[in-house]
């Protein structure tokens, strides 16, 4: 930026931000909610803060109270935020304006929505420096233009004038943080700013701050509720729960011994690379988080906490120093410093895994017929699925998993090769199966708010599943396999009264698989089941799978972009890109070297809270090629680190097989992309 | 586009079958309609035969609609004149009203109905809510009487019956105001609810929120930002609504006597006029499609995502 460093800050050490005893409230019904209590931190100046926490704990609340855009039902009782110095709650609109997109910035979730779909994403970036630096039309589109280089937009003169639409997700989000930081600001709030993006665009992104962290020396506020994001981008960090900051401290010493016991269960309760069902169970925390507004006269962790005392219930803990620049709000902190017994390690022994196949694909391949255009969404897919045993299909967007997973059940027809059954194969759509092969192929949805009926009770829904899938007919009969299946996925019996829009989403997802479980099913098709659920709730979700697939025997064919639940979870992993099956083999191989270098790149972009950092990072150029037209020869020649040339842009590369039961498709040799992949990424990390 | 005209094509035609079926079947011979009570039996079976009401159905329906195509729309029973230039006389008379309606009350309706949405759960919002609502639900024939009664009969500012207006504008008023009250009432209605809720939901969306958020005006923020996206459902909604008033305008034509398409075609069917009633009503068919497809084609250009996919 030539713009020339006139007096952006107070003094040398002027703090960007400070938050004092926030307290923040909503009006609902008629009641008044405090959703943010007594809220107090800060940010130096060019320092990232972290404010982690599930949905409902306030995060968002205090992102938009910064930038003051509290929709109108909420209210601020208590509390300052100083913004260098000046207090932001007695700005008028006038000098917020001057600040917003100025001095502070934002970037959020979903870029798709956050674009206006009606002007040019050139205009949307100039439209900043016309309101903030004066400058003229011609001006200030060759800044934006400027500025889309250096957020490293490919091409920027052409994609100026395009519209968010036609961006991908990965573009749309650089185009926001080309927006926020047009103006070198002082401040920038980032609220889940890759939450929805694929693994390795994430990746990208998070690099992409890092990279204009260091230009630009903004301070940053990063929301997240992935743990692993922000012990990567942040110094500090706070944890909220219901609205309380429970504790804070220095990113890497609180992940590595966190002293709160919320932050201690946010911890276990996310499946490890390193984790798999045969010897972990995962520790879920128990309860839910209190409604908002609720008042509670002791500790607001209390009902859930594992180390809870008397005490704590009936006396509120302040935030208590608890080492060096930390802080907890907790009693008992100092137990947890202690080093604690890992896990309940040893604890699972999960079902054992027949020869006999459940299902078997070969050569599936689905065509969409998008307006004359043909898209391979599914090529050439062979693979199978034993009793008992769980296959994981992971894989970025438009790799062809969902689809994958609708033409196993039917729900698309007219795809080409063979699918069978539980020995016998299976017509193109469901309603031309048998019932009796509908009723042992069951499937489990990613978003359980549309896939229950609203209008039912939760007993509406399983009675009729039970009729339908397992034939029961007598009333007393169908009562009684309703509270089985209940009682199988841990639903209370007073949920069985209720209709879905009154459960949380990890209850909602509970009834989900007691539906799927209803005609005592021999494999279930679960697509990403628990992506849309808090780490807490996707734990127990994940235990009950397991649970169900011991006692049952089920199959499951499990979709998951998260790499961390595959791996605990499956037995076998298979790995697509652009509709093609380009690894398989057992879960503890494929995550190892060698593999695809597309699995290598995805594991690599995984950020982990506790992997020793140091090992450079693989990063994908570009986007994923769209499956209208696939790249020749390999497919993912366009965006492989480790491509030889032109034999990977001409020919399509043969399976290698390494040991048994572990085949990628690749031109490279296993010995020899074993010793590759250990001693490295191939070009240092990414610049 | 062409999937769009094809349709429309397709519903024109079961329109023409249906109207001619309707025709056909309407209670009464035309002979008799035409002659009176008092003609005996063979006069009026000699004059459906000239006019050719005894032939087959099929026939008749093959001559009608060919001769609809070819532009031979044969002549009024009633008015012994050329359907076509009749029919589309009266129908440009028509435009003229409907015309005069919607341009004085479209952009009043629309700046209401952005108001209302900028002050969202506010005292004017919920009034311009009752009133529109209320204006919607009151039949044209009720307004129309009431406005008629009113302003020209008790306070005699306006004439009982309307013309065609000339070429003075203080004319246009004199004539147009009173029968184009009711139509702009329940216009105003629908285009002010309708651009109510499309600026609604561009403020609440998530790139009002961006635009805010990056430090613009207020008045930048609605103009660039929230008016470019909610105006977009609204002026399909005036597209169809002016398809409305075609056919809307029967009631206040007759009440108001103006010689328009409305007034033809509720003469024509009193007096058992087919071949204006048939034609009268196909045309207007012909027109609402027409602005049907006209108000896509705007929607789809001021529309990037549409324009590109298409």
């Amino acid at each position: 930026m030539s713009r020339p460093a006139i007096a952006r800050r107070a003094g040398p050490s002027a703090r960007t931000l400070e938050i004092e005893e926030l307290t923040v409230g909503y009006h609902r019904r008629r009641q008044w909610s405090v959703v943010i209590s007594g809220l107090s931190l800060r940010l130096e100046q060019g320092e990232a803060y972290g404010l982690v926490g599930e949905s409902g704990c306030g995060k968002s609340t205090v992102a938009m109270a910064v930038m003051r855009y509290l929709p109108p039902n909420a209210g601020i009782t208590t509390g300052r935020i100083l913004f260098q110095g000046q207090d932001l709650l007695r700005a008028n609109a006038a000098h917020l304006e001057e600040l917003r997109g100025n001095r502070m910035a934002m970037v959020y979730q979903d870029p798709g929505t956050a674009l206006n779909p009606s002007l040019t994403v050139g205009r949307q970036v100039a439209e900043v420096y016309r309101r903030h630096r004066g400058m003229g039309r011609a001006e200030a589109r060759d800044a934006a233009q400027a500025m889309l280089a250096t957020v490293q937009i490919a091409d920027p003169l052409r994609i100026m004038d395009r519209y968010p639409h036609e961006l991908s997700g990965g573009q749309q989000q650089r185009i926001m943080f080309a927006m926020a930081l047009a103006t070198d600001p002082d401040l920038l709030v980032l609220d889940e700013p890759t939450t929805g993006l694929d693994a390795t665009v994430e990746a990208e992104v998070l690099d992409l701050v890092e990279r204009l962290r260091r230009k630009f020396g903004a301070s940053i506020l990063f929301i997240s509720h992935n743990l692993g994001i922000v012990s990567r981008m942040c110094e500090r960090v706070g944890v909220l729960y219901a609205g309380h900051l429970v504790e804070e401290g220095p990113a890497g010493e609180l992940f590595r011994a966190p002293r709160h016991p919320y932050t201690f269960g946010l911890m276990r309760c996310v499946p490890r690379l390193d984790m798999h069902k045969r010897r972990h169970r995962l520790e879920p925390i128990p309860g839910t988080l209190p409604a908002a507004g609720e008042t509670m006269a002791g500790c607001v962790f209390a009902p859930r906490c594992a180390i809870v005392r008397e005490r704590c219930r009936v006396e509120a803990p302040t935030l208590l120093v608890a080492g060096r620049d930390r802080t907890s709000r907790c009693f008992y902190h100092e137990e947890l410093a202690r080093p604690a017994a890992p896990g309940a390690e040893g604890a699972a022994a999960a079902g054992t895994v027949s020869q006999a196949e459940v299902l078997s694909l070969q050569h599936l391949t689905k065509i969409y017929d998008a307006r004359g255009v043909k898209v391979t969404a599914v090529k050439d897919a062979s693979l199978a699925v034993r009793r008992g045993e769980v296959v994981g299909i992971v894989g970025e967007s438009g790799s062809g998993k969902t689809t994958l997973a609708k033409c196993v059940v039917g729900l698309v027809g007219q795809w080409a090769g063979r699918i069978a059954f539980d020995g016998s194969e299976l017509a193109g759509r469901a309603e031309q199966r048998d019932a009796n092969l509908r009723q042992r192929l069951q499937m489990v949805f990613q978003n359980p708010d549309n896939a229950l009926n609203p209008s039912h009770t939760v007993k509406g829904i399983l009675s009729r599943s039970v009729r339908l899938l397992a034939g029961r007919k007598s009333a007393p009969e169908i009562e009684a396999r309703v509270r089985e299946l209940a009682a199988a996925v841990r639903l209370a019996p007073r949920h069985l009264e209720l209709r879905p829009a009154a459960l949380s989403g990890g209850l909602k997802q509970r009834v989900a698989l007691a539906r799927a479980f209803a005609g005592a099913p021999r494999l279930v098709v679960c697509d990403e089941p628990t992506s849309a659920l808090d780490v807490s709730v996707q734990a127990a979700i994940l235990n009950l799978l397991v649970e169900l697939q011991e006692t049952r025997q089920v199959a499951y064919v499990f979709i998951s972009h998260d790499l961390g639940v595959v791996r605990y979870l499956a037995d076998r992993i298979a790995v697509m890109y652009l509709g093609q099956i380009i690894e398989m083999g057992p879960a503890d191989v494929t995550f190892r070297p060698p593999h695809h270098p597309y699995t290598e790149a995805l594991l690599s972009a995984v950020p982990d809270f506790n992997r020793a950092e140091g090992r450079g990072r693989i990063r994908l150029q570009g986007d994923i090629p769209s499956p209208s037209n696939p790249p020749t020869g390999c497919r993912f020649h366009t965006r492989c680190p480790r491509m030889l040339g032109s034999l990977c842009r001409d020919e399509e590369p043969p399976w290698q097989q390494d040991g048994t039961s572990h085949l990628y498709r690749c031109h490279i040799q296993p010995a020899e992309l074993r010793e590759a992949q250990l001693a490295g990424p191939p070009r240092a990390g990414s610049s | 586009m062409l999937k769009r005209l094809g349709l429309a094509l397709i519903t024109l035609f079961l329109v023409s079958v249906i109207l001619f079926a309707i025709a056909q079947v309407m209670p009464g011979d035309v002979g008799r309609a035409i002659l009176g009570p008092y003609a005996s039996e063979r006069q009026v079976e000699a004059l459906d035969h000239n006019l050719g009401v005894d032939r087959p159905l099929l026939v008749r329906y093959w001559n009608w609609a060919g001769g609809f195509v070819s532009g031979r729309w044969g002549k009024s029973y009633l008015m012994d004149e050329p359907v076509l230039p009749l029919v589309t006389r009266r129908l440009l008379n028509s435009l003229i009203l409907g015309g005069f309606a919607l341009v004085l009350i479209a952009p009043f309706s629309i700046a209401i109905g952005v108001l209302a949405a900028l002050k969202e759960g506010g005292w004017f919002d919920r009034s311009t809510a009752v009133v529109g609502l209320s204006l919607i639900a009151l039949p044209e024939f009720a307004s129309g009487i009431a406005v008629l009664v009113i302003f020209a009969v008790v306070l005699g500012w306006l004439p009982v019956s309307s013309h065609v207006p000339g070429a003075d504008p203080i004319d246009w008023f004199r004539q147009l105001l009173l029968p184009s009250i009711p139509l702009m009432f329940v216009l105003f209605g629908y285009i002010s609810r309708m651009a109510r809720a499309g600026t609604v939901e561009a403020l609440h969306a998530n790139y009002t929120r961006t635009a805010i958020l990056k430090g613009l005006p207020r008045r930048v923020v609605i103009w660039s930002h929230v008016l470019r996206n909610s105006l977009l459902p609204t002026i399909t909604v005036i597209g169809v609504q002016t398809g409305y008033l075609v056919g809307g305008l029967v009631v206040t034509e007759t009440i108001f006597s103006y010689p328009g398409i409305g007034k033809l075609v509720f003469d024509s069917a009193i007096g058992h006029d087919l071949p204006v009633l048939q034609s009268a009503v196909l045309l207007i068919a012909i027109l609402y499609m027409l602005l049907m497809l006209i108000s896509d084609i705007i929607y789809t250009l001021l529309n990037p995502r549409i324009r590109l996919s298409a």
